[in-house]
């Protein structure tokens, strides 16, 4: 095979197992050949060697129950050799590959799980959430893939959004679900700092509290309102209700996902949120490699049924 | 006289030299191919070296010991495969000086980690595992995100890599003090988690 860089070491990998058992033969035989096994009530020979004057050593034959057992191991081994990879580069006959057993375990389990996901596949998803089979194995898949962020009973939490909340970054409908989790979101919110600078910092929050009725400086509101629609309104709009084509949050509606205290507020506007993610990540990860279009439309289900019962 | 088993017993050189050479049968034949082996000598198609920020974070996820708990080795078994990805090939590890491939899982694998969750949930979890998982029992580690990277040593690391033959370029080099320039241990770490494995990310 052209694994190797070359044949040789095909050839070096067969001389060394196959010389090796037959050395171990050839060792069997000569150990065992000039040794008589004693008559019954005879005395055993010795080897011959004599150390410190008068040591000496008894000659018994090899045991034949671990001769016999060794002979047993080295056709064994001749046997594996010849049915499985074991020789070089030679396949063996059975041509087994241990990524052929894989991918035999893979697809024995998809044929299995074929009929069930099929039954699925026909449904709307608003369906599936109310098909008790279907809300399982959603539920399922939910705590083994998207729990460690959105929490085991979906609540979230801080930077992480509640999905039993009935509000939506990106939108709620079905396709909208199905379509955050197959390719992930990555809402970015550029920092404005250093535009705004410390002070129209601070009036923006003031303003943003004022949105959903929170305690807030007066005159900072009115100073921020203007800053707002000026460099935030193009994607929390001018109301500040959000814009789910972009994933930017309605500010008005008091459900905040870092939280709605000023220094929280405050974090997000001068340093931003998702900025400079490590190359190829995002925030919300893409499940369509891992979970695959059947597996995603059950997690969707669960997930819409949440929130609509 | 004839070369007997007494010649052997009797003599030390020959006993050194045939102990040697018949306990080193076995390596020679299933250690040393594999040196000879493309599939474990040559990088999977678009291997990258590390940058010097994730190389930084290598060299803390050794220092706290994150291999003692999390292995870098997903088996070719369809358990494994569904929970972490594609099964690990030897061509991804060919940069790696030493190998993490870890041999116990307390915790998860991670050698398919690289953009499972954000950048926020490392940084999360790091601080305190506790506070995305809470059944969690790894440590804390919230010194990472107040000690700056030390670059140091980072070119001088990079160099002894080039050595091994891992293919830095001069210009990679020479901008690692510029990578590293204040970024903190966990921008490192987390830098280096996500991209752990992202080579074979689709070839499932």
């Amino acid at each position: 095979m052209s694994d190797f860089t070359s044949g040789f070491w095909s050839l070096w990998v067969i001389v060394l197992t196959l010389g090796g058992i037959a050395f171990c033969a050839w060792l069997l035989l000569a150990t065992g050949r000039g040794v008589p096994r004693p008559a019954d009530g005879q005395g055993v020979g010795t080897t011959g060697h004599v150390w410190d004057g008068d040591l000496e050593e008894y000659n018994n034959p090899l045991p034949k129950w671990w001769s016999n057992l060794f002979w047993i191991t080295i056709v064994f081994s001749l046997v594996y050799l010849a049915l499985y990879p074991g020789l070089g580069s030679l396949p063996g006959v059975l041509g087994w590959t241990s990524t052929g057993q894989y991918q035999r375990e893979r697809s024995d389990a998809e044929a299995r799980l074929k009929p069930l996901l099929d039954r699925f596949a026909p449904m709307p998803i608003e369906a599936i959430a109310r098909d008790p089979e279907g809300r399982a194995m959603g539920e399922r898949l939910f705590l083994n893939n998207c729990a460690q962020c959105h929490g085991s009973d979906a609540g979230g939490s801080r930077g992480f959004p509640n999905l039993r909340d009935g509000d939506w970054l990106y939108g709620g409908s079905p396709d909208k679900i199905v379509e955050t989790i197959t390719g992930g979101r990555l809402g970015v919110m550029p920092p404005l700092g250093a535009v705004l600078g410390e002070q129209g910092s601070k009036d923006v929050a003031a303003f943003v509290r004022s949105l959903s009725g929170l305690p807030h400086d007066r005159l900072r509101a009115q100073l921020g309102k203007p800053l707002f629609v000026q460099n935030c309104a193009a994607c929390h709009g001018a109301d500040g209700k959000g814009n789910q084509a972009v994933g930017a949050p309605n500010l008005t509606d008091g459900i905040w996902l870092y939280g709605s205290s000023e220094a929280a507020i405050l974090e997000g506007i001068s340093k931003g949120r998702n900025v400079n993610v490590s190359p190829g990540t995002l925030a919300m990860p893409s499940f369509q490699d891992t979970l695959g279009e059947a597996r995603i439309r059950l997690v969707a289900a669960y997930v819409w049924g949440l929130s609509n019962k | 006289m004839a070369f007997t088993h007494e010649t052997i017993e009797r003599n030390l050189g020959w006993m050194i030299v045939l102990t040697v050479l018949t306990v080193s049968i076995g390596g020679l034949a299933q250690i040393v191919p594999l040196y000879f082996q493309k599939s474990t000598t040559e990088p999977v198609a678009g291997l990258k070296p590390y940058s010097a920020l994730e190389l930084a974070g290598r060299d803390i996820y050794i220092r706290e010991g994150c291999n003692n708990c999390h292995s870098q080795m997903v088996r070719p078994f369809r358990a494994e495969t569904e929970r972490y990805g594609p099964y690990s090939v030897a061509g991804e590890f060919v940069y790696d000086h030493p190998f993490l491939w870890g041999s116990k899982r307390t915790g998860p694998d991670l050698n398919r980690v690289g953009g499972r969750y954000s950048d926020d949930w490392h940084r999360v979890h790091l601080q305190n595992p506790r506070h995305v998982v809470p059944e969690s029992n790894m440590p804390a580690y919230p010194w990472l995100a107040k000690t700056p990277a030390y670059a140091g040593d980072i070119e001088a690391k990079m160099r002894a890599l080039r050595t091994l033959g891992v293919p830095y370029t001069d210009e990679a080099i020479g901008k690692a003090q510029e990578e590293l320039a204040g970024r903190t241990e966990e921008d490192a770490v987390v830098a280096y988690l996500q991209n752990l494995g992202v080579t074979m990310k689709n070839a499932r």
